[in-house]
């Protein structure tokens, strides 16, 4: 696929509107070809800013008001919906079966269940293509100022080289609807994605580890701060690097 | 490729003007009412926000939408798909393109010439951009407003059905009336020039 194609069709795979074929076409282009990836992103992180911004407006209640009393009065008759309804509650296998396709429903859109979902496709995101760093570097101190005036917290960055886990830098990414920092980390082969965002303060929960899609994720939070480190490696070495962050955060943070 | 469009009944006739609803008050009468209240109402402020992007004035937009409603439960009869929110929008933007803009304080300048423009100018050449300027600043909701509301009348009309009203491809095509691919390609301009917008607007002085 040639770039002047994949200009136009990164909207389409943006928006959602590629078949699987050609959507896997357009993936493979932008894989190995950094000008066009570059795009790509842009008009992700644009599109993204655009549904965060909450661009929607309200019409006036005084245009609802005109609006309805333009329509005739509803008459207080509801039969044909009571039916519906009966039916419904004498319960057919389809409405069985429709109560449990609404349990799954229900199930699927757990705000939980749905940020760690998010978690697991912004670190798969950050695995392909070029785009595991905004800013490179094993540097702490060129790090965290790159995060300043980008989000509305200061997360932070500490170097655990020494302790096995290489800083590879910086980046911004998009989870249940916030931009947030991701830290990115190296063990060996393996990348850890340690994602920084705005904690609830109310709901301060304990560290939890879980799995999803066949990534550890381990999620803690602190001084008002919420942590979700992600990766493939074990659960152990997921542990000990969630450990060591804090400590050495800790430490940072008390001198 | 991308999928086929679908078609919810567009060829609405309301231009051939004919007697509104006799208001007899006849069961049929309020069914269809209560019908259309329950299916259109819960799209005002969809609608209301695209008529303010198409109009960029308040209350034209309002008297746009009431208009829009108006003509809607008159034709409500002709409404053949399962998705309402496609033909209301169509109706809305005819408004807000016809009459209405005629006599509408703001002038829109309404491209007519095809889509030949759309297609012959290249989009934006970017330069290989560095990481610090490939990030994209957060602006706030009204500084957003104002760089979509400055796009030139097709391309603002796309974008702000697809990211705003967040209709699919196919949607747009219909209320628009022009093929998926004219869709696309109007998209990609609306966000290669928004695009540029944005990354000015940092140059501003604020």
């Amino acid at each position: 696929m040639s770039c002047a194609e994949t200009e136009i069709l990164l909207h389409a795979l943006l928006d959602g509107e590629l078949d699987v074929g050609h959507a896997r076409d357009v993936e493979t282009h932008l894989q190995g070809c950094p000008r066009c990836a570059a795009q790509f992103r842009a008009h992700r992180e644009m599109q993204q800013a655009m549904s965060a911004a909450q661009l929607r407006y309200t019409a006036p209640m005084s245009l609802r008001r005109r609006i309805e009393m333009t329509l005739p009065s509803a008459p207080q008759r509801t039969s044909s919906r009571r039916s519906v309804l009966k039916g419904f509650v004498m319960g057919t296998a389809l409405s069985t079966a429709m109560a449990a396709s609404l349990v799954i429903a229900v199930i699927r859109t757990d705000p939980d269940q749905r940020v760690l979902g998010d978690v697991v496709s912004a670190h798969v995101r950050s695995l392909q293509g070029d785009h595991l760093t905004d800013v490179q570097t094993s540097d702490q101190h060129t790090v965290k100022p790159w995060f300043n005036g980008k989000l509305d917290i200061a997360p932070p960055v500490v170097d655990l080289t020494a302790q096995g886990f290489t800083l590879l830098g910086g980046r911004l990414d998009y989870i249940d609807g916030k931009t947030v920092a991701s830290i990115v980390y190296r063990r060996r082969t393996h990348v850890i994605n340690l994602f920084v965002t705005q904690g609830a303060v109310s709901e301060a929960q304990g560290a939890r580890l879980e799995t999803m899609q066949g990534f550890n994720i381990r999620r803690w939070s602190a001084q008002g701060l919420e942590f979700f480190a992600i990766s493939d490696i074990n659960a152990d070495e997921l542990q000990e690097f969630a450990d060591k962050f804090e400590a050495a955060f800790h430490s940072s943070s008390e001198t | 490729m991308l999928d086929r469009p679908r078609r919810h009944g567009l060829a609405v006739a309301w231009k051939a003007g004919g007697g509104i609803m006799a208001g007899d008050g006849s069961d049929a009468h309020q069914d269809k009412a209560r019908r259309f209240r329950d299916a259109a109402l819960p799209h005002l402020n969809d609608a209301y926000t695209l008529a303010r992007f198409l109009l960029r004035d308040a209350a034209d937009a309002e008297d746009a939408v009431q208009e829009c409603y108006l003509r809607a439960l008159r034709y409500f009869d002709t409404f053949r798909g399962t998705d309402i929110k496609p033909w209301l929008f169509a109706i809305l933007r005819n408004i807000c393109r016809g009459e209405f803009a005629r006599r509408s304080r703001v002038t829109l300048a309404i491209d007519d010439t095809t889509d030949d423009a759309d297609d012959a100018a290249p989009l934006w050449q970017e330069e290989q951009a560095s990481p610090e300027t490939e990030m994209v600043r957060q602006w706030d909701a009204e500084t957003i407003r104002r760089l979509v509301a400055e796009l030139p009348d097709p391309f603002r009309e796309a974008i702000v059905l697809r990211e705003i009203n967040d209709l699919s491809y196919s949607e747009i095509a219909d209320v628009v009336g022009v093929p998926i691919g004219t869709v696309m390609s109007r998209l990609a301009r609306a966000r290669s020039m928004l695009r540029k917008a944005w990354i000015a607007e940092e140059g501003l002085p604020t």
